[in-house]
C-alpha cells in the first residue's frame, strides 16, 4: 500500500500517512485532528463513530482508509456553515438532547442521514434508523424530539 | 491495586464501595499558582464547611488558613470576568451549569458571565470527588457563599469609590449602581488593578430560594454548542506534541501472573517501544494501528489462577462467604413478632453484577516535564487520581497535576485512575507524552462493576394486614437505601459483606437500586397476598409526607385509580428515598403471550429533591435515570466464568436502545422551602421494582432477580 492516501473530508482533500490497516476513525482523529468523531466500541455496535460516506451513515471504526478513498466523507465538524448550525445541531440544543454529549456527534450524523432520506420521518422510522446508536445517559426521547424538530425546521426552510 | 474500604458515617451515607481515601499530604502549591494565574482582581477563598464544623467555638473567620481548608475559589478579573474554581467535575449531570447558576444568582450576573474551572488539581481546591449526589447540597451553597461575599465586598468598594452610602447601592448585571445619581462602576473596575484577596467563612448570608433569579429556572447546558459541533475536547481527545499511542497487555484471566514475555517481534516494529515493569507490560507506537500490531506481536506465558466462582454460582458463593458487617436498625423484637404474626412472608432477591459502560471508556494522556507529570483523564475523583499517581511514582503531590476535561459520563464508574497510571508509566519510560484509551473490552473487563448481591426479606403482618415485623439482610450489595421506609415496630436491617469474585465499586444510586427493588417487590407481594391495592397498602404504612407526596403525584399522573388493564398488560408502582431525594415510579408493561418479550410501554416518575435548581436538567436526569435503570431492571447482566468476562462487548451485553424506551412522563415536585438535594442518582431507584410489579400484574409471574427478564419471560 502507498505511504499515504488522500481523503475528501468535509469538502477538503486531505492526506493520511501510513494508511495500511488504519481505520477511518483513527485517520479522522489522529491524522486530521477531527476528534468530534468518537471511539465507543470499535465493533460497530454503539454508533459513536458515525460519519457520512457519500451521504450514507457508516461506522468509521470498521472502515479502513483504503475503502473510502475517492468518496466524500462528512464528519460532525462539517455540518455547521457560515449560516450557522445545521438544523439538527440546533434542535439538539433546543431539546436539550444530550447529557455527557459523547454520543451526540454520532447521533447527529445518523439523524442527518435519516433526514436526507425522509424529510418527515415517523417515530418508528427514527427509532429504526437510530437503533444502532447508544446513548448511555438515556436521552433517547429527547433525541427523537430533536430529529422531529429538525424535520419541521427543514420543511419550513424548503417551503419558505 | 487494592481498593481501600472506608465507612463514612455522614448525613448522606457514602457507602463502603466509594473507594474513598484521603490524600496523605496537601501542599500549598495550588493556592500560589491559582493567585499567580489570576493576577489582579478580587479573589474570594471560602473555608470549607466541615473544617468550620470541627473548629466550632473559635468564633469568626480564621485569620490564617491552609490551602486544604479552602472549599472554593472565586475570582473577578480587572475586566469583570468571573471565574469559579471547584473540584467537582462534569460527567453529563450538568453540574457545570447548575453551579454557575448558583454563583450568577449571588453576583447578580447573567449565567454566561461565569466561567467554571473544574477538576484541575493545580487550580481548584481539594475535593473528595463527584459522587454521592453531594455537588448540589454541599458545593452549590459553598459557591453561593463565595459569590455573596464577593458581592458584599464589591458594595463596600463601590461605596468607597463613589463616596456614597453603601445602602444606596445595588448590584445589577455586573455593575455596582448608584441609582440616585445614575453613576455606576463595573465589578472589574472596582478592583482598580489591585490584587485583593479575602478569606470568608460559612456565616455569609445567602439569597433566599424565593429570591433566586437565575437558579430555579431552566438553563440549557452552558457549553452545549461545543458538544453539537464536535469542538468539545474529551479526555480521549487531548493531544500533545510528539504524542504516542499506548496499549497495555492484559492477562487472559483475573489474577493471572506473567511467567515469560517474548517481545522481540514487537520491538522490531517501527517506532515501537515495549515497557515492562513488574507485572505491567505496555507498548507505545506512533499510531493506533501500529500500537495494536505491537500488542498482538507480544508473546506472553501466564500462570492462571482464576476463582472457580462463575455467574452461575455467584449467589451461593456470596451467601457462603457472608459475614455480618453493619446493623442499620435493630428495633423491637423481630423474632418474637414474626412468631406471633398472622402471616409471615419470606423471600430472596438476587442481584447480578452490571457494568457502567460509560460511552467514553477510561482514557488518559500523560506528559512528564522536569520530573513532574501532568495527566488529562476522565475521572470523578481528580484528587484521588493525583494521590494514586503520587503513590505509584513515589512523587510528592505537587509534582502531579490531574486535569479532568468534561468527560463522556461516569455513573459512579470512574472513581479510579488505572488509565492515568498506565499512560504515566509509558510516558515516563519513553520520554514522550502517551495516550491510553481503553478498548470497550478492557472497559467491560478491567474496570469495576456494580456489586451483585443476595437480599433476604422476612416480613410479618397482623390480622388487619399491618406490618409488625421486617427483617432485611443484604449480602454484598451495600447499605444505601437499606433502611425501612415504612412503619413497622419490629425491624432488623443488616448488611453482610462477602467475598466478591469480581472487582466492584460505586454505581449510580449505589445499593439503593438493589435494596429498594427487594423491599418494593416484597411490599407488592404482601399487597397482592391480601388482595389490597399496592398503592393503598404502601400509603397506610407511610409516615413520611415527602414519600407519600411523590407516590400520590406519580399515581395521579399515571391515572392509577382509574387504570384500565388490557390483556397482556399490567401496571406497577414502587418508590423510595435516598440521598435526600424522593422518587415514586409507575410502569405499564406489555408481555407478548407468544414470545414472552417484555416491553415497557409507559413509565411515570415523580421526584422531589427540595428546591429545584434547574427544571430542564432535572427532568433530563430523571428521564436518563429511568432509561439507564430500565437496562439493569430487564436485561443487563455481567456473565463470567473462569476469571473471564463473557459479556465484554455491546453485542453480548445489552444496554437500552431507542426501541427499548417507553413513553416517559416526569412529574417534578418542587419544595422551595427545603434545601436542594442532588438528583443524578435517586431517580434510578424506582424503575426496576415498578417494572417487576407490573410484570406480575400482567402475568401473575413474580420475578425476584435483577435483571428480571434478560431473555424475555417463559410463558
Amino acid at each position: 500500500m502507498a505511504a499515504s492516501a488522500t481523503l475528501t473530508v468535509n469538502g477538503q482533500v486531505r492526506s493520511v500517512s501510513d494508511p495500511e490497516g488504519k481505520s477511518l476513525l483513527s485517520a479522522l482523529r489522529d491524522d486530521l485532528g477531527l476528534v468530534g468523531t468518537h471511539y465507543g466500541c470499535g465493533e460497530g455496535q454503539c454508533g459513536a463513530c458515525t460519519v457520512l460516506v457519500d451521504g450514507k451513515p457508516v461506522r468509521s471504526c470498521l472502515l479502513e482508509v483504503g475503502q473510502v478513498e475517492g468518496k466524500s466523507i462528512t464528519s460532525v465538524e462539517g455540518l455547521a456553515t457560515n449560516d450557522g448550525l445545521h438544523p439538527l445541531q440546533a434542535a439538539f440544543l433546543e431539546e436539550d438532547a444530550l447529557q455527557c454529549g459523547y454520543c451526540t456527534s454520532g447521533m447527529i450524523m445518523s439523524g442527518v442521514a435519516l433526514l436526507a432520506r425522509h424529510a418527515s420521518p415517523t417515530r418508528a422510522q427514527i427509532v429504526h434508523a437510530m437503533e444502532g446508536n447508544i446513548c448511555r445517559c438515556g436521552t433517547y426521547t429527547r433525541i427523537i424530539a430533536a430529529v422531529e424538530r429538525a424535520a419541521t425546521i427543514g420543511r419550513e426552510r424548503s417551503n419558505g | 491495586m487494592a481498593e481501600p474500604h472506608e465507612v463514612i458515617a455522614d448525613t448522606i451515607e457514602v457507602e463502603r464501595y466509594e473507594l474513598l481515601q484521603a490524600p496523605l499530604y496537601r501542599f500549598d502549591q495550588s493556592r500560589r499558582s491559582f493567585l499567580k494565574l489570576m493576577g489582579a482582581g478580587m479573589a474570594i477563598l471560602l473555608v470549607a464547611q466541615d473544617v468550620l464544623a470541627q473548629e466550632s467555638g473559635s468564633g469568626g473567620p480564621p485569620t490564617s488558613i491552609d490551602t486544604d481548608r479552602i472549599g472554593a475559589w472565586l475570582h473577578i478579573g480587572p475586566e469583570g470576568a468571573v471565574t469559579v474554581c471547584t473540584g467537582k467535575v462534569e460527567v453529563g449531570q450538568n453540574i457545570r451549569t447548575s453551579l454557575a447558576q448558583a454563583v450568577a444568582d449571588e453576583l447578580h450576573l447573567a449565567l454566561d458571565g461565569i466561567a467554571m474551572i473544574m477538576g484541575d488539581t493545580d487550580l481548584v481546591p481539594f475535593d473528595r470527588g463527584t459522587f454521592g449526589s453531594l455537588s448540589t447540597p454541599a458545593m452549590a451553597p459553598q459557591l453561593r457563599r463565595a459569590g455573596a461575599a464577593a458581592r458584599e465586598w464589591l458594595l463596600d468598594l463601590g461605596a468607597e469609590s463613589l463616596a456614597v452610602e453603601r445602602t444606596a447601592l445595588q448590584t445589577i448585571d455586573g455593575r455596582v449602581v448608584h441609582a440616585r445619581s445614575g453613576r455606576s462602576l463595573g465589578y472589574g473596575e472596582l478592583t482598580e488593578g489591585r490584587q485583593l484577596s479575602r478569606t470568608i467563612d460559612a456565616s455569609t448570608v445567602l439569597t433566599a430560594t424565593g429570591q433566586w433569579t437565575v437558579a430555579g429556572r431552566s438553563a440549557p447546558k452552558v457549553n452545549g454548542r461545543d458538544f453539537v459541533t464536535g469542538t468539545h475536547r474529551y479526555p480521549s481527545d487531548i493531544t500533545r506534541p510528539g504524542l504516542l499511542v499506548g496499549r497495555v497487555l492484559r492477562p487472559p484471566s483475573f489474577g493471572a501472573e506473567l511467567i515469560t514475555l517474548d517481545d522481540g517481534q514487537a520491538r522490531g516494529l517501527p517506532g515501537v517501544a515495549v515497557v515492562r515493569d513488574g507485572n505491567f507490560v505496555g507498548v507505545t507506537a506512533p499510531s493506533e494501528p501500529m500500537a495494536d500490531r505491537a500488542l498482538a506481536a507480544l508473546s506472553a506465558e501466564w500462570r492462571q489462577q482464576a476463582s472457580p466462582v462463575s455467574a452461575a454460582t455467584l449467589f451461593e458463593h456470596l451467601r457462603a462467604t457472608a459475614v455480618s458487617d453493619h446493623l442499620y436498625a435493630d428495633e423491637g423484637d423481630v423474632d418474637t413478632a414474626l412468631a406471633s404474626a398472622t402471616h409471615v412472608h419470606a423471600q430472596t432477591y438476587n442481584i447480578d453484577f452490571i457494568a457502567h459502560t460509560p460511552l467514553e471508556p477510561r482514557a488518559a494522556v500523560a506528559e512528564w516535564s522536569a520530573g513532574a507529570v501532568t495527566v488529562w483523564t476522565g475521572t470523578q475523583r481528580p484528587f484521588g487520581v493525583r494521590a494514586e499517581l503520587s503513590r505509584a511514582f513515589d512523587l510528592p503531590e505537587e509534582q502531579v497535576r490531574v486535569i479532568m476535561p468534561d468527560a463522556g459520563s461516569g455513573y459512579g464508574g470512574k472513581h479510579t485512575g488505572e488509565a492515568a497510571i498506565e499512560a504515566a508509566r509509558l510516558a515516563q519510560a519513553t520520554g514522550h507524552p502517551v495516550r491510553v484509551v481503553w478498548t470497550r473490552a478492557e472497559e467491560f473487563t478491567w474496570a469495576y462493576f456494580r456489586p451483585g448481591g443476595v437480599i433476604d426479606i422476612r416480613s410479618g403482618t397482623d390480622a388487619g394486614g399491618s406490618l409488625v415485623a421486617w427483617e432485611h439482610r443484604n449480602i454484598n450489595s451495600g447499605g444505601s437505601g437499606i433502611r425501612m421506609g415504612y412503619n413497622v415496630p419490629n425491624q432488623r436491617i443488616e448488611f453482610l459483606r462477602a467475598d466478591s469474585p469480581l472487582r466492584q465499586g460505586s454505581y449510580r444510586g449505589l445499593a439503593s437500586v438493589a435494596n429498594i427493588f427487594a423491599r418494593e417487590t416484597h411490599m407488592d407481594e404482601l399487597a397482592h397476598l391480601r388482595g389490597e391495592d399496592p398503592l393503598a397498602f404502601r400509603l397506610r404504612h407511610l409516615a413520611d409526607d415527602r414519600m407519600a407526596a411523590v407516590f400520590a403525584a406519580a399515581a395521579e399522573r399515571l391515572g392509577w385509580a382509574s387504570r384500565h388493564k388490557i390483556a397482556g398488560r399490567g401496571f406497577g408502582i414502587a418508590g423510595g428515598t435516598e440521598k435526600g431525594g424522593y422518587v415514586a415510579t409507575c410502569a405499564e408493561v406489555e408481555v407478548d403471550g407468544t414470545t414472552g418479550k417484555v416491553r415497557v410501554v409507559r413509565a411515570v416518575a415523580a421526584f422531589e429533591c427540595g428546591a429545584i435548581v434547574n427544571p430542564l436538567q432535572l427532568r433530563n436526569q430523571i428521564e436518563g435515570s429511568m432509561v439507564q435503570g430500565l437496562g439493569g431492571a430487564l436485561f443487563e447482566r455481567i456473565g463470567f466464568a473462569q476469571g473471564r468476562i463473557d459479556t465484554a462487548s455491546f453485542a453480548r451485553y445489552r444496554v437500552p436502545r431507542f426501541s427499548d424506551v417507553p413513553e416517559l412522563d416526569v412529574v417534578l415536585v418542587d419544595r422551595p422551602d427545603l434545601p436542594s438535594a442532588g438528583a443524578g442518582e435517586t431517580p434510578i431507584c424506582g424503575i426496576a421494582p415498578a417494572i417487576g410489579n407490573a410484570i406480575f400484574d400482567a402475568t401473575g409471574i413474580r420475578l425476584r432477580s435483577l435483571p428480571l427478564a434478560p431473555r424475555g419471560l417463559k410463558v
